[in-house]
């Protein structure tokens, strides 16, 4: 696992979300209404609504495609909806923020 | 293979019997329906709400348009089968169209029985059997004058007090001494007449129609005994016969109804029967129950479960005219092998009648005080033994075991297996399951689920009961929806507060209006967003984290996550220049896909969302802005070419519209807002399925609104005719205000219309000067700051971070 800084949190919008690209997935950084931030792969499990693109509450986000929320702590689906997406650790120092990610996320396929 | 099933009649029997079908064999037939209504399944027994203005045609409507489609089925509206070729195996309509079968049902209901008197056939003497009757009703109603209706039974009745209603001045005759004589004894027949004399009804019992008078229409009836009654409408509710004829000359057997087995099958075995045009085991029926037990098995058998097979039940009878209640049920004629038990109290206007033959209940009338019916009903159908209550017995279920019950307790009491809706067969068990396996809390959803009290409604009450046993406090029937699980508030009193208290962010409003969550969710954000835009055009900082994608970069989100782009086309009008704007555009950027939309522009399909900027910018260079495809606000004019070419053209159809759009581009409203142009009522537009649309004519510009062309359909209701352009833009200008400032989030404006109620739309908007200057100014007001275009504003460098990712990582190790 390595930990990659990948900007300030006031790239982020407020209740907003940023995308990060790797050679393998694209991971969405959310910053919540109080100020905390949150790393989940951007891929709904339903069927893989960029998640990025959703409204935030909370410590949540409604996907922009049929609306399922997700946990940004846990990755997991809300209510009814059963379906869980990856999620990474996020360094916040003083604003400047960092991911790790597990170095298979960082290979590209060969 | 897919077989073919046909069905001749789109009534309530063959529509229940497709939805059994369809959930239990999905996909096994190919459904073609014929209807010489020109319409939708409806639910016909609420005709009478329709009549009496308690409820409209769309509230009554079983299966939509879409519903067709969605399970595609071929509907032909309009089309009256004339004839069956059994050799063939074909129907034919008498428009001329022939469709063959593997498997055929007739659904041809009844007709009503008119009694052959000289004049029968005069205008204004008319049936009570669909909405045409119904509509027919209504024009006469208008004049205020007299009615006869002639039957005294229970859609006489219902006709009768809903004529009344409507002003008219009615008169029912009846032949028999009571009225509602095969159904009510006659105390209760006599309790019920003087019900509907309060109501301001004439009843003449033993009344013998001699003839009905008139010459060009009806101007009156004689009676038997010579008096002559006046009347300008008379309608025949005498009685009803099984519409069999069809299937006679088919050569199928026909008695009093179309002849079926318990499988519902006819004489020929791959033509079926449902509904009242159909009589097995010697018996017809003109009551919904024993016809959608005849659906149910009929669907059973098509989907090649023969098993099931039709039993007779008896179903209870009650009157649909709020503010009457009687309940009657089975057998109920004197005799020597039977004992009777009679509650009367003259000052409650009650009585009660029960039937007991071998110490079981055989039949009950209930007149003033029916809350006992769902029991009796279970008693009898249960032949349960009475000898140990029968002193008790007739003051219902809450005086057995000692002490009297409430009514909560009562309904509480009743056996998992009795019968709450006697329409659709259902079960108290079946009720109280669902809403806590499905976690039902809403009498709508009970009814979407159970189709409990979803056709004649009058076990609403109890239903209801059952929903506050069930859910305790949780159900509250009487409390508005509220706008989302983060408040009690509905949309209504949010809109209402944030007026009142001045409430200009959306922190204030959480504050103020206690928001049960920190920062809402994406049912209420999008919604509050969307009021202060509205209500605070000049104060109110747009959220942009509070909208949803699309309105936030501008442009529609695909389902892979690419974006398509719609610019704006005056009046879907373009030329050389435009066009090759796009193409450029196209080829420089690889767009894989080029389409014209429904709102006569240029979609272009699957840009990535980096590029949106740049494809802007080439855009904005050819002169255009936003169409605003994603917006929940003014989508597309569409016009017809109008006077300067079409040779039909009464006005410039073409530039009515561009002026409109232009006016009106940039504002936001609550859900999409789609308009159009025809220039003359050929209507190439399409303006009467519009959220607004005008139909030009040689005299001005006839206005209409609140029409739909989406999950529903429905054709627009007229505001009125104006007579120059710029009073047509006033007038829709001033509409759109009013819907802005009234309509729920997400409500479209024939719902909004639906709900305030279309006079006082007009009363408003056409009627009102002052009113209407009002709202033009306001909305004018709004547009100083709706009006600007995103795209350009996005092409100079607003919210850039929407469009880049904010870190690119990995890429070099890979390279590596
Ligand atoms: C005003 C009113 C109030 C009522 N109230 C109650 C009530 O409170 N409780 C209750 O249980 N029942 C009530 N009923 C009765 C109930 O509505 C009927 O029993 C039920 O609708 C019959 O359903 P069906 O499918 O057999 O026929 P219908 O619903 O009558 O449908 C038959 C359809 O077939 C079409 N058709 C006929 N011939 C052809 C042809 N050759 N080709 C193509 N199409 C054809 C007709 O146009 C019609 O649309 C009421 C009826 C009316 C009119
Ligand atoms: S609506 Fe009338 S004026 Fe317009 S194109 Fe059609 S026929 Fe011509
Ligand atoms: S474009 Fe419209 S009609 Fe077509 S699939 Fe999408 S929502 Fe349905
Ligand atoms: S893809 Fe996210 S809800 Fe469907």
């Amino acid at each position: 696992m390595s930990w990659i800084a990948i900007g300030e949190i006031d790239d982020i919008p407020l209740r907003g979300a940023r995308c990060i690209k790797t050679p393998t997935a694209k991971i969405a950084v959310f910053r919540t209404a109080d100020n905390a931030v949150y790393a989940i792969e951007n891929r709904c499990p339903h069927k893989h609504g960029p998640l990025s693109e959703g409204i935030v509450h909370g410590a949540a986000v409604t996907c922009p495609l049929h609306n399922w929320v997700i946990s940004l702590e846990t990755g997991a689906a809300l209510g009814a909806d059963e379906g869980t997406v990856r999620t990474f650790p996020v360094r916040n120092d003083n604003g400047r923020l960092s991911i790790a990610l597990a170095e298979p996320a960082l290979a590209a396929a060969e | 293979m897919t077989q073919k099933l046909v069905i001749i009649g789109n009534g309530m029997a063959p529509g229940r019997m497709l939805e059994h079908l369809f959930e239990q064999a999905p996909g096994l037939y190919e459904v073609t329906i014929f209807n010489a209504e020109p319409r939708v399944n409806y639910d016909r027994i609420m005709l009478s709400p329709v009549l009496s203005g308690e409820k409209t045609f769309e509230d009554i409507i079983i299966h939509g348009d879409g519903w067709y489609i969605d399970n595609n089925v071929t509907l032909y509206k309009g089309h009256r089968i004339v004839s069956i070729d059994r050799n063939a195996r074909t129907v034919t309509s008498d428009h001329g169209v022939t469709e063959s079968y593997d498997r055929l049902v007739i659904a041809t209901g009844s007709v009503p029985f008119i009694i052959p008197v000289p004049g029968k056939d005069l205008p204004g003497v008319i049936t009570y059997r669909d909405l045409d009757d119904v509509d027919a009703m209504l024009l006469a109603a208008q004049s205020r004058e007299k009615a006869i209706v002639i039957g005294g039974g229970l859609l006489g009745l219902e006709a009768a007090a809903g004529l009344a209603l409507r002003g008219m001045d009615v008169t029912v005759l009846h032949v028999m001494p009571t009225l509602m004589e095969r159904q009510l004894d006659p105390a209760a027949g006599y309790l019920l007449q003087k019900a509907v004399e309060e109501r301001g009804i004439k009843v003449i019992t033993k009344a013998n129609t001699k003839r009905i008078i008139g010459t060009d229409r009806v101007e009156g009836i004689e009676l038997d005994n010579g008096t002559i009654i006046p009347a300008t409408l008379v309608v025949m509710a005498v009685g009803i016969r099984p519409n069999a004829g069809l299937a006679k000359d088919a050569g199928l057997a026909v008695n009093r109804g179309i002849v079926v087995d318990a499988g519902m099958r006819t004489s020929d075995g791959d033509i079926l029967a449902v509904g009242e045009c159909a009589e097995v085991d010697g018996m017809v029926y003109g009551l919904v129950a024993p016809l959608y037990e005849m659906a149910r098995i009929a669907a059973a058998h098509l989907a090649g479960d023969t098993k099931p097979a039709f039993v007779h039940s008896d179903t209870p009878t009650k009157l649909k005219v709020t503010g009457i209640n009687l309940f009657s049920l089975g057998d109920f004629a004197d005799g020597d092998d039977r004992e009777e038990i009679v509650l009367r109290d003259a000052t409650a206007g009650i009585y009660k009648r029960v039937v007991i033959k071998d110490n079981r209940i055989i039949g009950t009338v209930l007149y003033g005080e029916t809350s006992d019916g769902a029991w009796f009903n279970d008693l009898k159908k249960k032949g349960a033994d009475i000898s140990a209550m029968r002193d008790t017995l007739i003051f219902g279920q809450a005086y057995q075991g000692g002490s009297p019950l409430d009514p909560m307790a009562a309904v509480a009491a009743l056996p998992d297996d009795a019968e709450i809706c006697g329409c659709n067969g259902i079960c108290k068990g079946k009720i109280t399951s669902a809403i806590t396996g499905k976690g039902l809390t809403t009498l709508d959803g009970v009814r979407a689920h159970t189709k409990a009290s979803a056709s004649c409604g009058s076990c609403t009450g109890l239903v209801e009961q059952l929903m506050s046993l069930t859910l305790g406090d949780a159900y509250n029937p009487a409390a508005v929806t509220p706008m989302c699980t983060c408040t009690e508030l509905g949309h209504d009193d949010v809109r209402r507060l944030i007026k009142a208290k001045g409430l200009k962010t959306i922190p204030a409003v959480m504050q103020e209006l206690e928001w049960k969550t920190s920062c809402g969710c994406a049912k209420c954000r999008p919604a509050l967003n969307y009021y202060l835009v509205c209500d605070w055009p000049a104060d109110y900082a747009d959220d942009y984290q509070s909208r949803f994608i699309n309105e936030r970069v501008h442009a529609n989100i695909q389902k892979d996550g690419t974006y398509s782009v719609v610019p704006r086309m005056w009046g879907g009008v373009t030329n050389a220049a435009e066009l090759r704007a796009i193409a450029d555009v196209v080829d420089k950027f690889e767009i894989p896909m080029v389409k014209v939309t429904g709102g006569q522009r240029i979609d272009l399909l699957g840009i990535e969302k980096e590029d949106l900027p740049a494809v802007w910018a080439d855009l904005g260079k050819a002169g255009f802005i936003s169409g605003q495809a994603y917006a929940k606000g003014l989508r597309t004019v569409k016009t017809c070419v109008g006077s300067d070419w079409c040779r039909f053209g009464t006005q410039d159809s073409t530039g009515l519209g561009i002026r409109i759009e232009k006016f009106m581009w940039g504002s936001w409203t609550p859900a999409k807002l789609k308009l159009a142009v025809s220039g003359c009522p050929r209507n190439c537009a399409e303006a009467t399925c519009k959220d607004i649309g005008v139909i030009c004519v040689d005299s001005g510009f006839e206005i209409h609104f609140a029409g739909a062309a989406g999950l529903d359909i429905k054709g627009t209701e007229v505001l009125g005719l104006v007579k120059t352009e710029d009073e047509a833009l006033e007038h829709i200008v001033a509409l759109t205000q009013m819907y802005r400032e009234q309509a729920r989030y997400l409500e479209r404006i024939y719902k909004w219309a639906k709900r305030i109620g279309l006079d006082e739309i007009r009363r408003q908007i056409l009627e009102d000067g002052e009113k209407r200057r009002a709202y033009y100014e306001r909305f004018v007001f709004s547009q100083q700051f709706a009006q600007v275009d995103p795209w350009s504003e996005r092409v100079s460098g607003k919210d850039k971070h929407e469009f880049k990712p904010m870190a690119t990582v990995g890429f070099e190790a890979a390279a590596e």
